[in-house]
């Protein structure tokens, strides 16, 4: 069952991250991105990250996605790409070629570290029970596990990603700002 | 491998599912021209950094491992703003502008 899940979220994924490449027009890839932030988020639940993946789909799939697809149509420029026209007749095939040696790499070394390294080094993750024993488990014992790390260990991080963001907002609205023209200026006068 | 241990996904599967996704965001950003289209990728990249640090918390059990994801939310957001925020000036001064147009940073 949970290989089902596994093979049916992975071609999710694949899909949609094949379909963001490929797709002719921008907003295709948008909505291809989608798909595959869905499957990454089933993952997340079958990995027992169940507020991850609640927030995969907010942030990701309900801010990000539409943050995208908001700018694709202000700008206009949502008109198909012809893929057939390539600039540098050498740059696909060295794309491939690096893709491949890439995950090539990363797989080899994935399954070569797949036995040396330890399972349950750390604390444990605890996962959704039906009551809460000595502070753990409980249907909302990751994001209480969550908690206790990020107000505790992270907590400075947690307040730098705060003036993070407010530094990301004012610095956009600085730079999309329409300036005033000097002529518009000494007309009004 | 027996039918037994292709009962229940491991954490290798999930390592080399985001091997893969990691793959297909990296060649999207070096083959595709438009600048919504190679955030999208990054988008994709990150995700699977993101599915990496789940996968290592599952196997390692260590809660640390999705608080990292949860920080890598933050920032993307704050990238894709920024970002976005870049793309919208540049296309509003040259209109159907791709990557290539904009190898060099004088407006």
């Amino acid at each position: 069952m949970e290989l089902i899940v596994f093979l049916v979220a992975a071609i999710m994924v694949i899909g949609g991250a094949v379909g963001v490449v490929a797709m002719r027009n921008p907003v295709h890839a948008a909505l291809s991105l989608v798909l595959t932030l869905f499957g990454v988020a089933v993952h997340f639940v079958s990995m027992e990250a169940h507020f991850l993946a609640a927030v995969q789909v907010i942030v990701y799939a309900g801010a990000i996605v539409v943050l995208f697809l908001f700018v694709l149509m202000l700008l206009g420029v949502d008109k198909a790409e012809n893929l057939r026209v390539e600039p540098l007749p050498v740059q696909r095939p060295l794309a491939a070629i690096m893709g491949i040696a890439l995950v090539g790499l990363v797989v080899a070394a994935v399954v070569d570290t797949r036995e040396t390294t330890p399972a349950g080094l750390g604390s444990g993750i605890d996962v959704a029970t039906a009551g809460v024993v000595d502070g753990e488990g409980g249907h909302d014992a990751n994001i209480r596990q969550l908690a206790d790390s990020l107000f505790s260990d992270y907590v400075f991080a947690f307040e730098l990603t705060s003036v993070l963001l407010i530094v990301a907002v004012a610095g956009t609205v600085l730079m999309t700002r329409k300036l005033r023209e000097p002529a518009d200026d000494e007309s009004g006068e | 491998m027996t039918a037994v241990s292709l009962a229940v996904p491991t954490s290798t599967y999930y390592l080399v599912l985001a091997a893969v996704l990691f793959g297909i965001g990296a060649v999207g950003v070096l083959v595709r021209r438009n600048p919504l289209v190679l955030f999208m990728c990054v988008e994709l990249m990150l995700n699977a950094v993101n599915l990496t640090f789940v996968a290592f918390a599952d196997r390692l059990g260590d809660i640390n491992g999705q608080t990292a994801v949860f920080f890598v939310l933050v920032v993307a957001a704050a990238e894709v703003v920024v970002g976005l925020g870049i793309v919208v000036s540049i296309i509003r001064r040259r209109p159907g502008a791709t990557a290539d147009d904009l190898n060099e940073l004088k407006g």
